[in-house]
């Protein structure tokens, strides 16, 4: 039986800029990269060097506290750089691919036959399994704690957020075999969304399936896990993007690492929104050639959607967890005159002294601009509106502002990302920076409960 | 615009440490966002933002407060021009410039008063001017006798602003209404000029309006005489519509209604918390109207004196009063009946609405740590149901 969860708070963001569904070629990446940054929560130990030669799917850096984690490497090629910032902290491992790709063969497997240890070790072999989230902590998956379930959304309703359903054609059995191999571990939950109909999300086997349905972020997997199954103090969860499902299950089908996917490069800024084929840590610059006008000084490109995406620049490449490149405006050289009491139709608020209530789906163009200043909590009620989710979001910022950790347990942080508060951190009328404080408190407390 | 914009660009280094007028830096960068709207951009987090701002938000609260206001400027007059024994001879217009002339003053020393002590205070912690004070500012002077001299009005504002409010961190940190702590320090410190028949209606002739009162004048508020168990000689359209003497910006319940419709519509103020206020001030007053302990109807109490423009305008500010969505019907309520409570059972008092407020206030953290608690409690049962 599939569960229906109707979402009613929450929020669409209708942004100009969505890509078609169509796929462009575009001139392959020169060399790659990755970067502990695309795993939260990994201080890493680089375990090849300079000048090594490396395939695709071995590990280049391990995570330090649990070396049995590494991560794979995307492409096989030349290691030409281990970039390294303030107190030696590593940025990332630079990889120039070779012409002809050579794959570490990890031997093809029948998953209905492994038990969950073994994908549990095949993952972490392959440098696959920190690709996986976990919560609490909303970090890269530690291999200590046995997850009382894992967690997968297929839905993507972030503002521009790329098609999964698109992603995912060509890929069906990939995606099946990864959900098994997942169940093996631990009982999975597929959450989808109400308007998607492929049947290898309707369909799929050996998972939960639950039907969320309403307006972002329905398909947050904090939101959805909030609903079917609270992580309470103690328990663990793992959370997969449902890219990595098929990541995982290419590695069960064929043996190999197999990192391609496709992207959407979506923005208000950005000529012919649509997709392109790329392989996990190339350059973004290919994407983006010839596509962003006269005004490439004044862009802001985000490895991500609006909401809860990096901040990279033309030179930078692509997250392993990525699904979209967005570019739009930063909005510097705005000059808005009294905006506080002007009507300012092309600009979008959930709040009704504006007209966005008036103008129906409009798509609009928004730039980065936080468009005003940082104030105290004033307003109340504010977060409540758009976090779906049975937490009381305003004290339990206040609570990490403080610095108060009993509190912090009491008011469910075990139970939230700092995605959940994206949103929250979109309307919230004193520009607080949500996210950002909801990061500090889960360090807190990891590092407390250490 | 832009040529304007240059010009802040340009003596912006003036202002900046070091620069010739670092002491007026709060004073630029509040005329730099009340100008334009500010450019910066996030560092992280989500890249894009809401229009909304707390500059909008109060600019909001005030467009509301102005059919009050306006309506208070011309019942000032209206009432004057009554005492005075020459409504027939007088205009429209000479009603509501008198009354302009009367509040304005008042209206300029709450702001430069209360935005002055900010701005000091801004520059002192470094900080951003914070707008606030937008809305105290205007409610201040609506809240008090049209009488009421402006030293004691400075000294009260300097006071609320001070201790009410920047010791507390500020805007958004403050436990009690900052307007009305200054009309409870005018009400405590000074109750010869806040309370009492005398101090209701103008008495001065201004820039050519109006006549000079004896200063033996009284007029009584309707909730007054009330108490004193007089008859109230007005009709139920006066005091809904505001025709009556009382503090300045209170009177009118249609002007209140039209402010409490753009509060609701923007969504700025919480319907749960003013619906709260109605429901605890109507059932208590029904309550004591039915035993006989009050001489007005449940709804004469509504209409009169400062119900509708505290329940409308103070029970709902977001930062003094409850904050979690129950706590919002709880603390309204409660708002409501302290406030009739007030009236009714104590005889020195024939208003009660400013001290139901204060009082809440103070209990509005408590009424949130409840409702937050039992958030906090289903989680705790979660996890022991699990252990099970």
């Amino acid at each position: 039986m599939v569960n229906v969860f109707k979402i009613k708070k929450g929020l669409d963001i209708n942004l100009e800029g969505k890509a078609e569904r169509i796929k462009v070629q575009k001139d392959a990446s020169e060399d790659f990269v990755l970067s502990p940054a695309f795993f939260e929560g990994v201080v890493p130990k680089v375990i090849v060097r300079e000048g090594e030669h490396v395939d695709a799917g071995q590990a280049l850096f391990v995570n330090k506290q649990y070396p049995e984690v590494g991560f794979a490497s995307p492409v096989s090629g030349t290691v030409t750089e281990i970039a390294r910032g303030e107190r030696r902290k590593v940025l990332h491992v630079k990889i120039s691919p070779d012409t002809e790709q050579k794959y570490v063969d990890y031997g093809i497997h029948d998953v209905s036959r492994m038990s969950g240890e073994d994908v549990k070790d095949m993952l972490l072999k392959a440098g696959l399994f920190g690709f996986m989230d976990q919560l609490p902590y909303a970090i890269s998956a530690l291999p200590c704690n046995e997850p009382k379930a894992i967690f997968v959304s297929a839905l993507r309703d972030k503002p521009l957020a790329a098609d999964f359903e698109f992603e995912l054609e060509g890929n069906e059995a990939d995606f099946q075999t990864g959900l098994t191999a997942l169940s093996k571990i631990a009982k999975v939950y597929l959450g989808i969304g109400a308007k998607q109909t492929s049947a290898a999300l309707t369909g799929a086997k050996d998972v939960e399936i639950n039907v969320f349905s309403g307006p972002c972020p329905a398909g947050n997997v904090g939101v959805q896990i909030n609903h079917i199954s609270p992580v309470n103090k103690g328990e663990t969860v793992w959370t997969a993007d449902p890219m990595v499902v098929i990541f995982i299950g290419r590695l069960f089908n064929t043996g190999k690492v197999d990192l391609r996917r496709i992207v959407a490069v979506v923005g208000s800024m950005v000529e012919n929104p649509s997709y392109h084929d790329v392989i996990v840590g190339g350059q973004i610059a290919p994407l983006l050639e010839c596509r962003l006008g006269d005004f490439a000084e004044c862009l802001r490109i985000i490895d991500g959607n609006v909401l809860t995406g990096r901040r990279t620049t033309i030179d930078g490449y692509i997250g392993a967890h990525t699904s979209e490149i967005t570019v739009i405006s930063e909005g510097e050289e705005e000059c808005e005159f009294m905006g506080w009491m002007m009507p300012r139709l092309n600009q979008f608020s959930v709040n009704r002294s504006y007209f966005s209530w008036l103008l129906g789906k409009k798509a609009y163009t928004l730039d980065a601009r936080v468009k005003g200043g940082e104030r105290h909590m004033i307003m109340s009620g504010e977060y409540d509106r758009v976090i779906p989710m049975d937490i009381c979001a305003e004290y339990l910022i206040k609570a990490i502002i403080s610095g108060d950790i009993d509190r912090m347990e009491e008011l469910g942080i075990y139970e939230v990302a700092p995605e959940d508060f994206a949103l929250a951190e979109f309307v919230d009328s004193s520009k607080l920076e949500l996210q950002h404080i909801v990061r500090s408190g889960l360090d807190m407390l990891r590092k407390e409960n250490a | 615009m832009n040529e304007l914009k240059d010009y802040m660009d340009k003596i912006r280094p003036l202002f900046d440490k070091g620069g010739k007028l670092h002491a007026f830096r709060s004073l630029y960068d509040g005329m730099e966002t009340f100008l334009f709207v500010p450019n910066t951009t996030p560092k992280t987090g989500v890249h894009i933002h809401d229009a909304i701002d707390s500059k909008r938000i109060m600019s909001i609260v005030v467009i509301s407060l102005l059919p009050a206001l306006l309506f208070g400027m011309y019942n000032t007059g209206y009432q004057h021009y009554l005492a005075a024994g020459q409504l027939d001879g007088s205009s429209f217009l000479d009603l509501f410039l008198y009354g302009l002339f009367a509040v304005m003053p008042k209206i300029l020393v709450s702001y430069i008063v209360g935005l002055g002590i900010e701005f000091a205070w801004a520059q002192m912690k470094g900080e951003e001017i914070q707008e606030g004070y937008l809305v105290s500012g205007i409610l201040i002077p609506m809240i008090i006798p049209v009488t009421c001299p402006l030293w004691a009005l400075a000294v009260a504002v300097a006071f609320a602003v001070i201790f009410a409010k920047e010791i507390f961190g500020g805007t958004g940190m403050n436990i009690f209404n900052v307007a009305l702590v200054t009309r409870a320090f005018l009400f405590f410190s000074y109750p010869s000029v806040m309370s009492g028949d005398g101090v209701w209606i103008a008495r001065d002739y201004l820039l050519g309006f109006g006549y000079d009162l004896p200063d033996s004048f009284t007029q009584a508020t309707p909730l007054a005489m009330a108490a004193q168990g007089a008859d109230i000689p007005y009709s139920i359209s006066d005091m809904v519509l505001g025709f009556i003497p009382g503090s300045i910006g209170e009177t009118s319940v249609v002007a209140i209604a039209l402010g409490a419709v753009i509060l609701l519509w923007t969504g700025i103020a919480s319907w749960k918390t003013m619906a709260g206020v109605f429901a605890g001030g109507i059932l208590t007053a029904m309550v004591f109207s039915a035993t006989g302990s009050t001489p007005l109807a449940w709804y004469e109490h509504i209409i009169l004196g400062g119900f509708c423009f505290g329940a409308v305008f103070m029970a709902t500010d977001p930062v003094t009063s409850a904050r979690t969505e129950t706590g919002k019907y709880i603390f309204g309520f409660l708002v409501g009946a302290v406030a009739i409570v007030i009236r009714v059972m104590n005889p020195g008092y024939p208003e009660g609405m400013m001290l139901a407020i204060l009082l809440m206030n103070m209990f509005a953290p408590t009424i949130d740590y409840c409702v937050v608690s039992r958030n906090i409690s289903k989680r705790k049962k979660r996890l022991t149901e699990n252990k099970e």
